[in-house]
């Protein structure tokens, strides 16, 4: 855990102030509306459907027991008592009232916490592999690197007006558990002999025009990591397009120029920068370094002794390696069938703080699939966090299954939504649930990630799902388009199998797709998007809609509105 | 006429004498290009809250050509910005119309570190 010292905690202290007269001069008719849009959004605060929702960042997805306390005793004084953790490792609050707003920040500033750039055209949270740290491939600590980035991107004077938001994904493992090809800056930590540095790719991206991010460096020696960074915004925010908001965000810049002129314009820039003042030294990072918190391992007992069924599939879905023999880091599903994915209560926040302070250290991470990880729990430990995992019902086995479904909030909640999100990972957990031996059928079909996003702003990652479903509007009605074969890491990106769907109709067409994969795949070790990589769309497409006549009767029928 | 702030105080808005040259930036401008020679005053035009090319233009006078005359932020200026434009170069400020002067000044106190090394006063990363 990162522990502030005492300029992190006066920024923040002073960021609190700063916004509390805002909302006073703003509640005393001294702003107006659209003034103190542009203010509350740097602090996190959107006006949504029902209600205003604050977005409380959690940097690169890392929680103290202590602050998860905080969080959920202000669910309960200043909400309705749940949040949500969303694809960005952030939690929200769906029922906060404008004038409290600035008193939850000063609450949130007692734990070393705030909604800083949680919103609006700036950098926003620094995301990474929640294995971080524990992670047997790890090359770099990227908490630590996170960390380096978290205060160079807090109010930056320089890049704090760009032309749109800015989200910067941090690896420091082998594999990529961050998504780095689809940030508009990913960093891949890597090795040239001793050295390490970044592999740096740039404008990736999801929302409306997705596009995985191309490298336009394979190695940065790490004291260069910001004057580099600073190169490539001054870059964007330069030439980034203002005058059309969906072509605003740097990959379309990038797109535009080329990848190959824009890094030129970076490299030009970048030689004027380097071994600037913004160059790290080994100081810079041992600094910070020295500020987080470690846990103190110790010597490796006995394996859990357990058989029963239920914990060997819990073990065998939620249960990861850790570099460390001996301990083990557990995965708390947010994903039970009926609960809304990356939903908790203020009960359970408690309960899981309490366990993280028993079993991990005191510490938790956010996944950006919005599930806890305790990411340090001594292996002869399990069988009892289990059970008591269990009775929180936060023991669901399905990580990196059908069930694990990531979600936006939806229409449910969502000012921009076209369609609603949650009833639809509903409606397929529940499909999956009403099946004879479920457990069987879910472990049968092996990997499969499931994103819905309600909108085209894709916020539930879609592009990006093993299966994806958007919500779309037609003439005022719900409809849901349904893509497969998209990736995280390595990224690809999904492709539409045909028309939309009505809601009603969509866990049948998943069902469908699932029968597909299964009758094609060679073994068991095929997962659903080698399936669709190696076979194409065709054959899941003809499985979905039969023959064109079928699929023309389909589309006149009545969609869902409920 | 809109108040202007110069050296963290309030001063008269003098218009410059005949032989003073300004220079005007839009924001599309390229500050690598201007003939800088004899200017006493470069103004960067913000036209909207919220563009922020003005902050590279305004570094890039400063770093890269080594402008020392007097760098003034016209147009859309208000509080919220003036820290942010003075770390970047700026040491005037043209506050748009309808902004009070003295929550201005003021505003300079809203934050007393930086994180950034290169950019004014700071602590720096």
């Amino acid at each position: 855990m990162y522990r502030y010292d005492a300029i992190d905690q006066k920024l923040v202290d002073e960021r609190v102030a700063q916004f509390r007269d805002q909302t006073r001069r703003f509640l005393a008719g001294r702003l107006s509306e659209e003034e103190f849009r542009a203010l509350r959004l740097r602090n996190g605060l959107y006006i949504q459907r029902y209600a205003p929702m604050l977005r409380i960042a959690i940097p690169y997805g890392l929680l103290s027991s202590r602050q998860l306390r905080k969080l959920s005793d202000i669910a309960r004084r200043y909400d309705r008592g749940y949040a949500h953790f969303s694809t960005r490792q952030n939690l929200q609050l769906n029922w906060p009232r404008l004038e409290d707003v600035p008193e939850i920040l000063a609450e949130l500033a007692t734990v070393q916490m705030h909604a800083i750039q949680t919103s609006g055209n700036s950098f926003r949270n620094v995301t990474t592999d929640h294995f971080a740290g524990v992670a047997a491939d790890e090359i770099v600590d990227s908490f630590v690197w996170c960390e380096l980035l978290r205060q160079w991107s807090t109010f930056h004077p320089e890049f704090s007006f760009l032309p749109r938001k800015f989200k910067i994904a941090v690896n420091g493992a082998a594999a990529d558990r961050a998504a780095v090809g689809v940030h508009d800056i990913g960093l891949h930590a890597t090795r040239n002999g001793e050295e390490i540095g970044f592999r740096v790719l740039v404008g990736g991206g999801l929302g409306r025009t997705p596009v995985i991010g191309v490298t336009i460096r394979e190695f940065l020696p790490w004291p260069h990591l910001l004057t580099y960074l600073e190169a490539i915004l001054r870059v964007y925010n330069r030439h980034g397009r203002r005058d059309n908001i969906h072509k605003a965000r740097i990959k379309i810049l990038v797109k535009e120029r080329g990848a190959e002129r824009f890094r030129d314009e970076v490299e030009a820039e970048w030689a004027l920068l380097k071994d600037g003042p913004a160059t790290l030294t080994a100081g810079d990072v041992a600094r910070v370094e020295a500020r987080f918190t470690r846990p103190r391992y110790e010597q490796p007992g006995s394996d859990p002794d357990c058989s029963e069924p239920g914990f060997l599939a819990w073990k065998k879905r939620n249960v990861h390696p850790h570099k460390i023999p001996g301990y083990a880091a557990v995965t708390l599903s947010l994903k039970k069938t009926g609960v809304p994915p990356g939903d908790v209560t203020s009960a359970q926040m408690d309960a899981i703080a309490q366990l993280a302070e028993r079993y991990s250290f005191g510490e938790l991470r956010v996944s950006h699939e919005q599930n806890l990880v305790l990411a340090d729990v001594r292996s002869r430990d399990l069988p009892a966090l289990w059970r008591e995992a269990r009775e929180l019902g936060l023991a669901t086995p399905n990580i990196g299954l059908l069930t694990n479904i990531i979600s936006c909030p939806g229409g449910d909640y969502c000012a921009l939504a076209n369609a609603k999100s949650i009833p639809v990972a509903q409606a397929i957990q529940e499909r999956v649930e009403q099946k004879r031996d479920s457990l069987d059928y879910l472990f049968d079909i092996g990997e499969l990630d499931l994103n819905i996003s309600g909108c085209i702003n894709a916020c539930g990652h879609h592009h990006v799902g093993h299966i994806g479903i958007l919500g779309v509007d037609k003439n005022g009605e719900e409809w849901y388009q349904v893509e497969i074969g998209g990736n995280q890491a390595p990224a690809s990106l999904g492709k539409v199998i045909g028309p939309a769907f009505a809601r009603a109709e969509v866990p049948e067409v998943i069902e469908r797709l699932i029968d597909c994969y299964l009758a094609h795949r060679d073994s068991e070790a095929e997962r659903f998007v080698d399936v669709v990589h190696r076979i194409g769309i065709e054959p899941f497409k003809e499985h979905v809609y039969g023959h064109a006549h079928q699929g023309a009767a389909r589309r006149s029928r009545e969609p869902a509105l409920a | 006429m809109a108040t202007l702030i110069k050296g963290r105080r309030v001063a008269a808005a003098s218009r410059p004498s005949p032989e003073e040259k300004v220079l005007r930036l839009e924001p599309g401008d390229d500050p690598a290009s201007v003939p800088l020679e004899g200017v006493a005053r470069v103004e960067v035009s913000f036209p909207k809250f919220g563009d922020g090319r003005g902050f590279s233009i305004a570094r890039l006078l400063r770093e890269r050509r080594g402008y020392r005359g007097e760098l003034r932020a016209v147009g859309h200026i208000t509080r919220d910005l003036l820290l942010f434009l003075e770390r970047c170069g700026f040491d005037a400020f043209e506050l748009r119309e309808g902004e009070d002067p003295h929550a201005a000044l003021a505003s300079f106190g809203d934050f007393s570190h930086s994180y950034q090394r290169g950019y004014g006063t700071e602590i720096g990363v």
